[in-house]
């Protein structure tokens, strides 16, 4: 990896260029036709060709990459980007589709999109799918929303509390308060698993929901969610899936048969679409029977040979983004099912939890496991046995110093100095092994020359990073940088 | 046979069970209740080999008709504006594709930085302060602006929107606000601007804001500074949204005193892709800032004093302040807002231009064009960019295939927009003048 950090705005030169278009081959038309007040100036960089590849051939050089090494995050399911998903995500005759053409154009697209429902319903469980959601919390939003749009139309108004275990992600809470629903924190027991006794006491005829991760972020399956899902709907409420964690189970167990009325995938997690640097990411939403109607619109169905898409279904939440979803990344999904097949996606599953076994046994001696079970995909640590002065974030940053991204760390918010490690199952026992080397050998440092992770990381292209200075500085843009350097100089 | 994305060599998965004290591999799902248990191998199709998937995926291409055989006049929120080559060489490479989101600044500084390229680029564009990294489209960038507005809580009552907003963007918006009893008034036009004067008959103290497309849904231009006077008089938040290519030509929205700008970035490079992925832009003057959701990468030193590019503001987002944050985002459309700023850097301060000046004579040319055949009427008698629509004197839907039979896609029927009779046609740079005066003699055909 290399330090880079040139702006474009810095490498810009009046007059340069890096494109070329054909002369104007109709009568020109002057901008004052548009009897609006134009720009008198465009102030966009000037590079030539060359520069501009190097310049990003350059920057990216400062990433750190699945394709170039191990990325043990924990909830973030780095898992191997298959190529031939890439491929097919550029064939011209996939993807050189506007979204409004007739349908009887895009019949081969439609098709496709209608099999990756089928085949996400099968996966999940569920009655029926969309594919329109943008990203997993977009899909939360979703079902939060069919959850609501299903309590009004039984005129259960009264019905506002969303449940949400201590462990979830943050998106689950902000969801819950995006969509206008309030916020009920239950309780982990001793084993990072739903309190039910404190669930209990929140069920009652206000109750709209729970949201829940299985297996949990801790890594653990809730073996009671059978009992948890019956005392949810007894209550009257309905139970969301978080499927974040999905790619553990997949041929093993079924939101679907836990009890869950309606579940997000995220794609880029489980079905090994990139991750693009953060985005984009894709976020179906699986539903059974009862909340079909809600499903948004328009829905991609099937009449004899033809595939269409039907918006006729007055129940619906409407529309979350335009169009019908991130149908780039819905194709590599596709491409991998297909690739997987029903033994490779149970393979898969059966990997993950495998290596993620492995390495927490590698670990326990060095790091507390407070919670020491057979886990599933993932695993929390809770920092250093013997930690003298050193932190979770020094660890972590002293692994970039071996080569290695760190884990998840700092959540789950239940576990002090949480590292969370999820080595998915694209990681080889030789990986494996040699990331717990690399943790072992940090936990002796630790002890013996607690500097080098005071310090770390050394070897990276920058040092530790400011993170106050950039809060308090704010420079957004490379026009605040060129303000906040004027004003040093005066 | 293990499969090739799992990196096992014989014996080692025994290996592996055999040291954490397992037998078989259904002993890692004890904690899973034998009732929920798969009893059977899910029913999806088996796996494919690459040679087969290729073959399978160019049959399912096979049943479609692309724009690579099609010359399309589509537009309506999604351009057929030229994507240069350069980009799709820089989007393939790993380390921007394959890395994750760069919550390690040491080994993500390629990331981050691209993303403060963006956001300088979006903030020059739009006049605006501050842009995020960016939003899942324009239509949920426009429902996000309104939450800001509406984040006011003595002014969260109802917001306003003009009815040349994209129909799509106001159904979202309607999901997004339904759940939160936000009343929407719908502004109407007139003579294809928004109708301010209609609008002082919805607006109250409790609007908390107002939202206006330029160019508009019909490819007709507003009058932005009049909107953002409006706006400011009544002490409520201006949303605009753009079609970012109009912006080489038009002056910055910041500089005709709106406060929020946002719009969908496909035109900036991204392919059509059926709708998506593409990505939406929100920047905002610098008052916002602390209510502006998502991503937003600064500019910081390491240990050495060295530059260094980060993550900040990150307490107003949901891994920090869950229940309290701005919004529920997560993500951002990463990979498509380093294709945006691949494209403008690409074109740069005279391609850009050139490419909005292209299209604006091109479509200035087929407008003409077309109400010369004397098939067709004029609807707005405003200005337009690079979109426009015309009343047809026959049956649109008739003239849409008879254009499909010579491999022309005409143009969006307004019909199912509740405007019978009525083509919406978009013109880029990439149309020549042969195509169109195809399209022109079709026309001709199709209505003698």
């Amino acid at each position: 990896m290399k330090y880079y950090s040139t702006l474009i705005f810095e490498l810009s030169k009046k007059g340069k260029r890096a494109f070329s278009m054909p002369a104007l081959d109709v009568a020109p038309v002057e901008a004052d036709i548009l009897g609006s007040p134009l720009r008198s100036d465009l102030p966009l960089p000037e590079v030539s060709e060359n520069e501009l590849m190097r310049h990003y051939v350059n920057m990216s050089q400062g990433n750190y990459h699945i394709d170039g090494g191990f990325y043990p995050l924990g909830s973030c399911t780095m898992k191997y980007n298959p190529k031939i998903n890439e491929d097919i995500s550029r064939m011209h005759q996939l993807t050189d589709i506007h979204p409004l053409q007739p349908e009887e154009t895009i019949q081969g697209t439609l098709q496709l999109l209608y099999e990756l429902q089928k085949d996400l319903c099968t996966v999940a469980g569920m009655d029926a799918m969309t594919l329109q959601p943008a990203a997993g919390a977009h899909g939360e939003l979703a079902g939060l929303m069919m959850i609501k749009s299903y309590h009004e139309k039984n005129r259960e108004y009264e019905r506002v509390k969303i449940i949400i275990p201590d462990s979830a992600h943050g998106t689950n809470p902000a969801t819950a308060s995006m969509v206008g629903f309030e916020l009920v924190e239950i309780k982990s027991d001793e084993n990072g698993l739903v309190d039910l006794d404190d669930l209990k006491k929140h069920l009652d005829e206000k109750v709209a929901g729970l949201m829940l991760t299985n297996p949990s972020t801790l890594g653990l399956f809730e073996t009671h969610v059978r009992e948890i899902a019956d005392l949810v709907h007894d209550a009257g409420g309905l139970l969301y899936y978080d499927g974040a964690n999905m790619n553990a189970i997949m041929g093993k167990a079924r939101p679907g048969d836990m009890g869950f009325d309606v579940m997000h995938f995220n794609i880029h997690k489980t079905f090994s679409t990139p991750h693009g640097g953060g985005g984009p990411g894709a976020g179906p939403v699986g539903v059974k029977k009862i909340l079909e109607p809600f499903l948004p619109v328009p829905r991609i169905e099937k009449e004899g040979e033809k595939y269409l898409l039907n918006g006729d279904y007055p129940d619906s939440i409407g529309k979350l983004r335009s169009f019908y979803g991130n149908y780039g990344v819905l194709l590599r999904a596709y491409a991998y099912i297909r690739s997987m097949g029903p033994d490779g996606l149970r393979e898969s599953s059966e990997h993950a939890v495998l290596n993620a076994n492995y390495l927490m046994n590698l670990l326990k001696d060095e790091y507390d496991l407070p919670h020491d079970l057979t886990c599933m995909h993932e695993f929390v640590l809770a920092g250093l046995k013997n930690p003298g002065d050193a932190t979770t974030l020094d660890v972590a940053k002293r692994l970039l110093d071996y080569g290695f991204h760190p884990p998840t760390v700092y959540f789950p918010l239940i576990v002090r100095e949480a590292l969370m490690i999820e080595p998915t199952e694209s990681e080889s026992l030789q990986t494996l092994e040699s990331f717990a080397t690399a943790m072992k050998s940090i936990a002796k440092e630790a002890i013996e020359s607690p500097e080098l992770l005071k310090t770390a990381p050394s070897t990276t292209p920058t040092g530790r990073i400011d993170e106050v200075f950039a809060a308090r500085s704010v420079i957004l843009t490379y026009d605040d940088l060129l303000a906040f350097e004027e004003k040093q100089r005066e | 046979m293990i499969h090739r994305y799992i990196p096992k060599g014989d014996g080692e998965k025994e290996k592996m069970l055999e040291t954490i004290g397992l037998t078989c591999m259904d002993d890692l799902f004890a904690d899973i209740p034998d009732e929920l248990r798969l009893k059977e191998p899910l029913d999806i199709p088996p796996a494919m080999s690459e040679i087969e998937l290729l073959r399978h995926a160019r049959k399912l291409g096979e049943k479609n008709s692309s724009l690579s055989t099609m010359t399309s006049f589509l537009g309506a929120g999604v351009y057929d504006h030229f994507v240069p080559l350069i980009i799709d060489h820089i989007i393939s490479r790993s380390e921007f594709y394959t890395a994750y989101t760069p919550y390690q600044p040491e080994i993500s500084q390629g990331t981050l930085q691209a993303i403060f390229e963006y956001q300088t680029l979006i903030c020059r564009l739009t006049g605006m302060d501050i842009s995020n990294a960016s939003m899942y489209d324009g239509a949920s960038a426009a429902a996000e602006a309104l939450l800001i507005a509406l984040s006011d809580k003595r002014k969260s009552d109802n917001v306003l929107i003009s009815e040349g907003v994209h129909p799509q963007t106001l159904r979202v918006i309607r999901t997004y606000l339904h759940y939160r009893n936000v009343d929407i008034r719908v502004v109407p036009l007139k003579e294809g601007k928004t109708d301010l004067n209609a609008a002082k008959e919805l607006v109250d103290e409790k609007t908390a804001g107002m939202l206006v497309q330029n160019p508009n849904f019909f490819g007709t231009l507003d009058d932005v500074s009049s909107f953002s006077e409006f706006c400011s008089d009544n002490k409520m938040v201006s949303v605009l949204s753009v079609d970012p290519i109009s912006l080489a030509l038009l002056e910055a929205p910041g500089k005709l005193g709106i406060d929020l700008v946002v719009g969908d970035g496909q035109s900036l490079g991204n392919g059509h892709n059926f709708g998506g992925p593409h990505f939406g832009f929100l920047a905002v003057k610098k008052k916002y800032m602390r209510k502006i959701p998502g991503r937003l990468v600064g500019i910081s030193r390491d240990t050495n004093g060295k530059r260094a590019y980060v993550l900040t503001l990150q307490a107003r987002e949901q891994h920090i302040r869950r229940h309290r944050a701005t919004s529920n985002i997560c993500s951002n459309m990463s990979l498509n807002a380093l294709t945006a700023s691949i494209y403008l850097n690409t074109l740069g301060k005279s391609g850009f231009r050139e490419v909005a000046s292209q299209s604006l004579s091109k479509a200035h040319y087929l407008y003409n064009g077309l109400l010369k055949t004397g098939a067709f009427q004029e609807v707005d008698s405003s200005p337009f960019f690079k979109e426009f629509r015309l009343k047809y004197n026959g049956c649109v839907g008739h003239l849409l295939r008879e254009l499909r039979k010579r491999n022309i896609l005409g143009g969006v029927d307004l019909g199912e927009y509740g405007h019978e009779g009525e083509i919406l046609v978009a013109v880029t740079e990439k149309r020549t003048k042969e195509e169109m005066d195809q399209y022109i003699a079709c026309v001709k055909e199709a209505s003698a």
